[in-house]
């Protein structure tokens, strides 16, 4: 335990929510002067929500701050900034139609620290009459950085800072995050790469589901501590394993969708696998390891810039998600605002896919559609006590929405990309039922999952994506949380350094992120690092 | 199961926090409550001036107000709008007038639907193929209309006053003193246009990319096909409102309908749909026309003038549309 | 290749690339301002007595359209749309006239100083009621067209009124030089005295930047909404100078809203404004109404139907934003 005076920056209790959606329960986190505290939580731990109440981005429900021991109270971001406290997040913050020297002039960052600290990062020869539109995104979040660092902020909090960039500017941005421990400032530390943790990092908050569930001090071998915390209990619920397919003897001998080589924009590389009938494949991937763009891929929205699909042995190329229903493919999103109709009602968001051809556009036959939509809503047990507007209805009544659109029309193969996030215990698991149900009934079903352990409740087996490539295929009996978690970093029993595919990862999205339309210059040749 | 269907067993509008709901769920009653208001004000204003012959007036100035409304209605429910709505409709009325001679009543309304058509058609590609804002597109459209119209104009060295007849009796008769002869020709309409909003497949896709292209998308439906028929048909509608303007006044010029223009979007916000998609309907427009016709005659018949009128617009518009936002906007 | 975001190449302390630069970014305003040079060429070619009246009769006539465009612009950049422009200047222009009709010279000033509090307050309406409503701004500045034209209506029946002598000086005739119209001065003073100064400022850059991505805005400290009422306020400012340049060139007030708001809008988007905020300046916006005003008269030289200029601006309208929405389209594909 740390005496208050020794504490910098001090949140206990924070509560947020967003309508139905609890966001933060109960957070609480204490920075003391002079470290770098890294923050870490599986996806929708509260991380970023808790960041953005720190800069006053937004206003918690309960929970009180304090800065050097008195209350802490600001409006606006600018109030926090005044105060000492500023963030740099993940998508950068300055205005894409506004020069560099504009953004600064904006932001009344004064430019000599400025120049300095890019010096010190790295980024020696930018042009400060550049448009924020035209510079990488690399070196955007660099300047960012340096922006932040040029007001000589108190508290500095760093949302996964280092995902976009390449290996030699990660190198320096640690080593000058490592150097604001000389200063009595703090820096708060949010990233997904183990590596970076132990290598910067002195004591560790971890969250889990709204909530902080412990604090490690960061020494060699801490990783082991904080992946236990962030699993937390592994909960032994309702499993759906015993209505499993029985091995891969009964597989088809043509896959119902295979994917070769499949690579598209910064951050899917290289993916390859195949999804037979009658399973359930799980996909686990740490936060942007192409998991994205894979779905993206799949559903028909974005076409790949390398690689193959095939459906049932056929070369398939989808220019429209149009395309991709066709051929079967339907897709369930994550996100629901992505996904339904939200002033409509519960029948019409069902209905939505009966409609969407050109074929279609006639009168409806409302008695059929009455039946298909009604079986569907009885299928996945939709409470419609709201049903006139989607919007009104439970997160997890929403998503058992998106899914009984596809289930109401008859399914092959659904790609569900993290279906479960955000909703409550009871609908995951009538989730996972019903996909094992869909598999048994012939469906091929794709799940991505942020939770790690439905791949053991729901799939047949799971593979792996690291850096956009797949780095492991593990069977559902074999892929118990730890397991999973660790090839979610790339920790194999120490032979395979994750840095080795981590710089391979970042060097090469940084060549996509040159890629994009810069202004006229020549990429400046630079030696690569030798791999 | 019709749960989905399913009433309250209780009404649940009689509380305090009903009133919000009974807005939000169904706008057409208050709206309705509103137009009996007004009736009632324009009585006991005037005392004996509702009367048969009273609904007649109001009714035969509401028809046109409510097609070319029921354009901006079509068109907002994509989150779009039509600004070319007058132009083509008075080129539209013009057209005929000065076809109606040499091709008949007949032959005149085909080509003036036909031409309108193609205008829409060209809107259409703009907003659906070239993502040119609607605002842009119709407004852009207006002008090449509105200038192509006056060329005609010159052509025939024929101004307005060939009003046909025939449509100069639909404009303006009325059957009982009270129904007026445009019902012939709006009641199909209205009928169609609410039930194609609700039981056709099209209509759904109007909704579905107006509150959520991206969803729209991922179900397989493609935005361009649906904006493109949308225009076309807005266009139509408008031709046809334009007839019966020049019915209505006897007059066919290239800028008779221009003034409809702000009151049709005006009658669409009103009615409850919502300029930015996915939400509203047809009913709600046409009760939204009658009330801006009973407010304007009520005005004129106290002797206020027009000015008031138009303040007394404008303040409706911004009222309902932030209460609209205000009971709709939250989560 | 991995460190080339380290190296962005720079064109700092070299003149000849800088300029490079600021010609390429402002590559749309100086094809404009040559092509209005071209057409002024043309113009001569036609039409031989095309000359220093021309330019005058030119210049007064587009001014009230060219403040009207650059009122349009301040509120375009910041990500909004004003559609009670016309109405705000029908509103302003029967203020002026009615006020300063009999008036003594030195009233008059009074008069322009309050009609010009008058803009700002309109202007302050219409934005503070979009920030509150939360309604979209194109329903709020629909409706309150109304709102500003009827009560255009109520001070002036009928056009009518005076202005003060010396505001009319103010925009007739030449300065100096008989090829200097006053209009175009005035427009110049004005716009160079209230925009020059507000664009170098955190404000100026402020309202790009709501215009241009309002999280980023946000997360850059800037109060969105406060930032969105000024740049309606200076929409109504430069609307009340419009309304006054209507008084002035006319030497009356019309009570009946003109084509200004719609126009003001294609103007805008010709100027080089993007419709979706944050990019844009005010001079191509100034220039399109010139050159649109210009194809008008060149038309009439040729004997052509006027009215093929009308339809000539709503297909340049058209065809210059999908020409924009295609470079884009193919920016985001690449």
């Amino acid at each position: 335990m740390t005496v208050a005076t020794d504490v910098l920056l001090e949140a206990t209790g924070v509560a947020k929510t967003y309508g139905a959606v609890v966001a933060l329960r109960d957070a609480s986190l204490a920075v003391r002067p002079g470290e770098v505290h890294a923050l870490m939580g599986a996806n929708g731990a509260g991380k970023s929500t808790l960041v953005k109440i720190l800069t006053a981005a937004i206003q918690p429900d309960h929970g009180s701050i304090t800065v050097r021991g008195k209350p802490w109270v600001a409006r606006s971001p600018a109030e926090a900034r005044r105060g000492g406290i500023i963030s740099v997040y993940q998508e950068p913050a300055l205005i894409p139609d506004l020069d560099i020297r504009a953004n600064l002039r904006l932001t009344s960052t004064p430019i000599e620290p400025f120049r300095h600290w890019l010096a010190e990062l790295g980024l020696t020869d930018l042009d400060l009459s550049d448009l924020a539109r035209d510079v990488p995104l690399a070196s955007l979040r660099i300047i960012d950085l340096a922006r932040a660092l040029a007001i000589e902020p108190a508290v500095l909090m760093l949302d996964e800072m280092t995902a976009a960039l390449p290996a030699n500017l990660t190198e320096r941005v640690l080593e000058v995050v490592g150097r604001q421990r000389q200063s009595e400032r703090a820096v708060i530390f949010i990233s997904h790469r183990m590596i970076e943790i132990a290598a910067v990092c002195d004591r560790a908050t971890v969250l889990r589901e709204g909530a902080t569930v412990g604090v490690v001090d960061v020494t060699p071998g801490s990783e082991d501590r904080i992946v236990e915390l962030m699993l937390g209990e592994i909960v032994q619920g309702m499993s759906a394993t015993d209505q499993r397919a029985a091995g891969t003897e009964g597989r088809a001998a043509t896959p119902r969708l295979s994917v070769r080589n499949i690579a598209e924009g910064t951050k899917l590389h290289d993916v390859s696998f195949d999804l037979y009938q009658g399973e359930v494949l799980g996909v686990v991937a740490l936060e942007g390891q192409g998991q994205d763009e894979l779905f993206d891929v799949l559903a028909g929205s974005v076409r790949p810039e390398g690689g193959q699909l095939l459906v049932d042995g056929t070369v398939v190329s989808f220019r429209h998600p149009a395309d991709a229903i066709r051929a079967g493919l339907v897709y369930v999103a994550a996100d629901r605002a992505e996904a339904l109709l939200m002033q409509r009602s519960v029948r019409e968001n069902i209905a939505l896919p009966f409609s969407a051809r050109i074929g279609q556009w006639g009168p409806i036959n409302l008695s059929d559609e009455r039946t298909k939509v009604n079986g569907a809503i009885t299928t996945l047990q939709i409470d419609t006590r709201a049903a006139r507007e989607v919007r009104r209805l439970s997160g997890g009544n929403q998503q058992k929405v998106t899914i009984a659109r596809w289930v109401a029309g008859g399914v092959k193969t659904m790609l569900c990309f993290d279906p479960t996030r955000g909703i409550d215990i009871r609908t995951k698991n009538q989730i996972y039922l019903l996909l094992r149900e869909l598999a048994a009934a012939g469906a091929s079903v794709l799940l991505y999952t942020s939770e790690l352990k439905e791949v053991q409740l729901a799939c047949d087996r799971a593979i792996v994506i690291f850096g956009g490539r797949v780095v492991a295929e593990i069977d559902a009996a074999d892929a118990d949380e730890p397991t999973l978690l660790r090839a979610a970093y790339n920790l194999r029993s120490g032979e395979v350094l994750p840095e080795d595919i981590a710089a391979e990862f970042v060097a090469s999205s940084a060549d996509e992120a040159n890629a994009e339309p810069v202004a006229t210059e020549p990429p400046p040749s630079s030696p690569e690092p030798d791999r | 199961m019709s749960a989905a269907e399913s009433t309250p067993a209780r009404n649940p509008y009689l509380t305090a926090a009903g009133w919000r709901l009974l807005f939000r769920d169904r706008p057409m009653i208050p709206l309705l409550v509103l137009l009996g208001v007004l009736v009632v004000a324009s009585e006991v204003a005037r005392p004996g001036i509702v009367s048969v012959g009273w609904a007649g007036t109001i009714l035969r100035a509401a028809v046109p107000l409510a097609i070319l409304a029921g354009c901006q209605t079509i068109a907002m429910l994509t989150g779009g709008i039509d600004l070319s709505v007058g132009a083509v409709a008075s080129m539209s009325g013009f057209l005929l007038a000065t076809l109606v001679g040499g091709q008949g009543l007949l032959g005149g309304i085909v080509i003036a639907i036909v031409i309108a058509a193609l205008a829409g058609l060209v809107t259409g590609v703009g907003v659906g193929v070239f993502r040119v804002h609607p605002l842009i597109m119709t407004l852009g459209m207006s002008l090449v209309v509105l200038g192509l119209a006056n060329v005609w104009q010159i052509v025939m060295v024929q101004t307005g006053g060939g009003v046909p007849p025939s449509l100069r009796q639909l404009g303006t008769g009325t059957l009982f003193g009270f129904i007026p002869y445009t019902f012939a020709v709006f009641l199909p309409l209205a009928a169609l246009i609410l039930l194609g909003l609700r039981r056709t497949g099209y209509g759904r896709m109007l909704y579905a990319i107006g509150d959520n292209p991206v969803a729209a998308r991922l179900a397989g439906a493609r935005a361009w096909q649906v904006l493109i028929v949308l225009y076309v048909i807005s266009a139509i509608l408008a031709a046809i409102a334009g007839f019966l303007i020049s019915g209505l006044t006897n007059v066919a010029s290239v800028t008779l309908a221009d003034s409809y223009v702000l009151p049709s979007v005006a009658a669409a916000v009103i009615g409850g749909t919502s300029i930015m998609g996915g939400r509203g309907g047809y009913g709600g427009t046409i009760v939204g026309a009658l009330i801006l016709t009973v407010i304007s005659a009520l005005l004129t018949s106290l002797g206020y003038p027009e000015a008031v009128r138009q303040v007394l617009y404008g303040a409706i518009i911004v009222i309902v549309a932030a209460a609209y936002t205000r009971v709709t906007g939250e989560t | 290749m991995s460190a080339a975001s380290t190296t962005v190449d720079t064109a700092r302390g070299r003149p000849a690339e800088a300029v490079i630069g600021w010609i390429r970014r402002n590559a749309w305003t100086l094809g404009l301002i040559a092509f209005f040079f071209v057409l002024l060429g043309f113009t001569r070619v036609i039409q031989p007595t095309y000359g220093v009246t021309g330019i005058q009769g030119l210049a007064i006539s587009v001014l009230p359209l060219a403040l009207a465009a650059v009122a349009q612009a301040v509120v375009v950049i910041a990500g909004g749309i004003d559609l009670s422009l016309g109405s705000m200047m029908a509103l302003t222009s029967v203020v002026a006239a009615s006020q300063m009709m009999g008036k003594t010279e030195e009233f008059g000033v009074v008069v322009v100083i309050g009609v010009l509090l008058l803009g700002l307050l309109l202007g302050a309406i219409n934005g503070s009621l979009v920030v509150l409503t939360r309604v979209p701004d194109i329903v709020v500045t629909l409706a309150m067209a109304y709102v500003w034209a009827g009560c255009a209506l109520l001070v002036l029946r009928t056009p009518g009124g005076g202005s003060a002598k010396w505001l009319r000086d103010l925009v007739l005739g030449s300065f100096g030089n008989e090829w200097i119209p006053k209009a175009a001065v005035v427009l110049i003073v004005i716009v160079a005295v209230i925009w020059l100064p507000i664009r170098r400022s955190r404000l100026g850059l402020s309202l790009f930047a709501i215009g241009s991505n309002q999280l980023a805005a946000f997360r850059s400290f800037v109060s969105v909404g406060r930032t969105k009422v000024v740049a309606y306020m200076l929409g109504g400012l430069f609307a009340a100078l419009a309304g006054l340049s209507l008084t002035a060139s006319t030497g009356i007030g019309t009570p009946v809203p003109g084509p200004y708001t719609l126009l003001s809008v294609a103007a805008v988007v010709l100027g080089g404004v993007s419709l979706a905020g944050g990019r844009g300046g005010l001079v191509g916006p100034i220039v399109a109404v010139m050159i649109l005003s210009l194809i008008r008269t060149d038309m009439t030289f040729l004997n052509l139907n006027t009215n093929l200029a009308t339809v000539a601006q709503g297909v340049i309208l058209i065809a210059v934003v999908m020409f924009g929405t295609l470079i884009q389209l193919r920016r985001e594909r690449a």
